[in-house]
């Protein structure tokens, strides 16, 4: 169980990251803010809460799980606190899951806290318009739930990048990753349009090979109380573990080919 | 018994994608016994920490093999024996001295109490027990070397690995090194350790290995490598500049 000495430390690394405090913060501020904005509306306060909350967990998860993500192992390298943990009793395969799993850990409660921040403004909400505090919507947690697995995927594409380039570079292609992943259904029905077959091709193959992040977004969904079967969640889910799964397979392979 | 055993080790730095570079280790065979202080000498470049970074499992060989204990080094049972110093190492800065100790303790799977006990012992050690609840980033360097032996004997190590301990460190900080390893032997353990410095490798080592370009050119004890007739930095020098065999 050596990888949960790692996991317990990277999550103390990042508890211990101011960077990770002023984003949770900024976060707490902009969901309790959404109240604010509400106002503007009229008879629609909870769903502006709710809309607002949720891009805000998603929007502050992303960047939490880019920034640490991206130097899970590149800055152990940089710094060379790799040196020393690696001539330990521990294989590198347990290393780097140790780092993923801290990430994740890291991410769960930092989710958990703007989730808990998006409930306490719903209820707040409620208790100002002399509304029962209890009657808020218990389906954001489904959007809640698969935004957790977006984050845990953009984890793992950052710590891929991570075992073989530099912070920057990492932070570059993890978020390109993450822009592409979230438009590349819209760059298939483009190519479709485009009279050139091989850019159709392309834009199918881009579509195939990197993640389909769309298919975590179920905001819009959840707000106006769309239903959404039971199956989807489940195929989802398995999408996320065998898209994971994938790349910390590839991960582990780049990491333990190293020299350091 | 042989705790260090290198044969045939090579490693080549690739230069390109698939072209091979220079050799930083050229067929080294080398062996420390148990209970040996071996000083590991070589001017910059030589493949010290090439030959230190393969033993521990940080890199891969070309060719040849590197054993610890009979295993390689890639194996972490072989591992759960050292006690390894990196080169001007660099430690978790946002940890104190006894989280630090209690992460390292952790990854030889020792027992909650086990790494207590150590960690009091350790940092009495070293001197640094009124430090425990510092954080590494407001240590000074010649801490930092200390908290670096500190985990490196954090599993009661049976040989320790040291790769040049001595530098940057002040006379005063040099001598306390030197009582340290010396007080290792006593404990019966195998110390192998790189540097610079013939003058401390002269008053601890019981054998010397000199290597230069990635060539083992003379081992043996300090009294066959001078002959009697001059100090080990002549020798040295002698022995490197002329890169004559012995």
């Amino acid at each position: 169980m050596k990888w949960r000495a790692v996991a317990i430390n990277t999550f103390r690394e990042a508890r211990r990251d101011k960077i990770f405090y002023n984003l949770l913060i900024f976060a707490l501020i902009l969901i309790g803010g959404s109240m604010l904005l509400a106002t503007l509306t009229l008879g629609e306060q909870s769903k502006i809460i709710m809309d607002f909350g949720l891009a805000s967990i998603n929007f502050f998860g992303i960047l939490i799980a880019i920034f640490l993500g991206v130097s899970l192992v590149s800055k152990e390298i940089q710094k060379r606190t790799l040196y020393t943990v690696l001539s330990k009793p521990i294989g590198r395969t347990e290393f780097l899951l140790g780092k993923y799993a801290g990430l994740l850990l890291t991410l769960l409660i930092n989710t958990a806290i703007m989730t808990i921040g998006l409930y306490l403004t719903l209820m707040l909400n409620q208790f100002s318009w002399g509304l029962p505090v209890t009657d808020v919507e218990p389906h954001l947690l489904n959007a809640v739930f698969m935004i957790y697995l977006e984050l845990c995927l953009i984890t793992a594409v950052a710590l891929l990048f991570s075992t073989f380039t530099t912070t920057t570079l990492s932070a570059i292609f993890t978020l390109s990753i993450y822009v592409i992943g979230h438009i590349s259904s819209d760059l298939v029905a483009l190519g479709e349009k485009l009279p050139a077959k091989s850019t159709a091709f392309l834009l199918k193959a881009i579509y195939y090979i990197l993640p389909n992040l769309s298919n975590f977004d179920i905001k819009g969904q959840v707000v106006h109380k769309v239903a959404i079967e039971p199956i989807y969640f489940l195929l989802t889910g398995t999408y996320a573990v065998v898209y994971i799964t994938l790349l910390i397979a590839t991960a582990t392979f780049i990491f333990n080919k190293r020299d350091f | 018994m042989e705790i260090i055993k290198t044969a045939g080790l090579t490693k080549e730095y690739p230069s390109g994608l698939f072209q091979k570079g220079p050799r930083a280790l050229d067929q080294l065979d080398l062996a420390v016994s148990a209970g040996e202080v071996f000083g590991f000498l070589g001017p910059n470049g030589a493949g010290k920490t090439t030959t230190i970074k393969i033993l521990v499992g940080l890199m891969r060989q070309t060719s040849g093999t590197a054993q610890l204990f009979g295993q390689d080094g890639n194996n972490t049972e072989a591992r759960s024996k050292i006690g390894f110093l990196a080169e001007s190492s660099h430690f978790y800065e946002y940890l104190t001295a006894s989280e630090i100790l209690g992460f390292y303790g952790n990854l030889f799977s020792l027992s909650k109490s086990l790494i207590k006990e150590r960690t009091i012992t350790l940092l009495k050690q070293v001197g640094l027990e009124s430090s425990g609840h510092l954080q590494l980033r407001k240590f000074s360097k010649g801490m930092l070397q200390r908290i670096g032996i500190a985990q490196a004997l954090i599993n009661d190590p049976e040989l320790v690995i040291l790769d040049e301990p001595m530098s940057g460190l002040d006379p005063i900080g040099r001598k306390e090194m030197r009582e340290l390893i010396l007080s290792l032997k006593t404990e019966g353990k195998t110390i192998f350790f790189s540097s610079h410095i013939m003058h401390d490798v002269e008053m601890i080592c019981d054998r010397v290995g000199i290597l230069a370009q990635g060539k083992l050119l003379a081992v043996g004890k300090i009294d066959e490598i001078t002959q009697g007739k001059e100090t080990l930095e002549e020798s040295f020098i002698r022995i490197v500049q002329g890169e004559q065999v012995i």
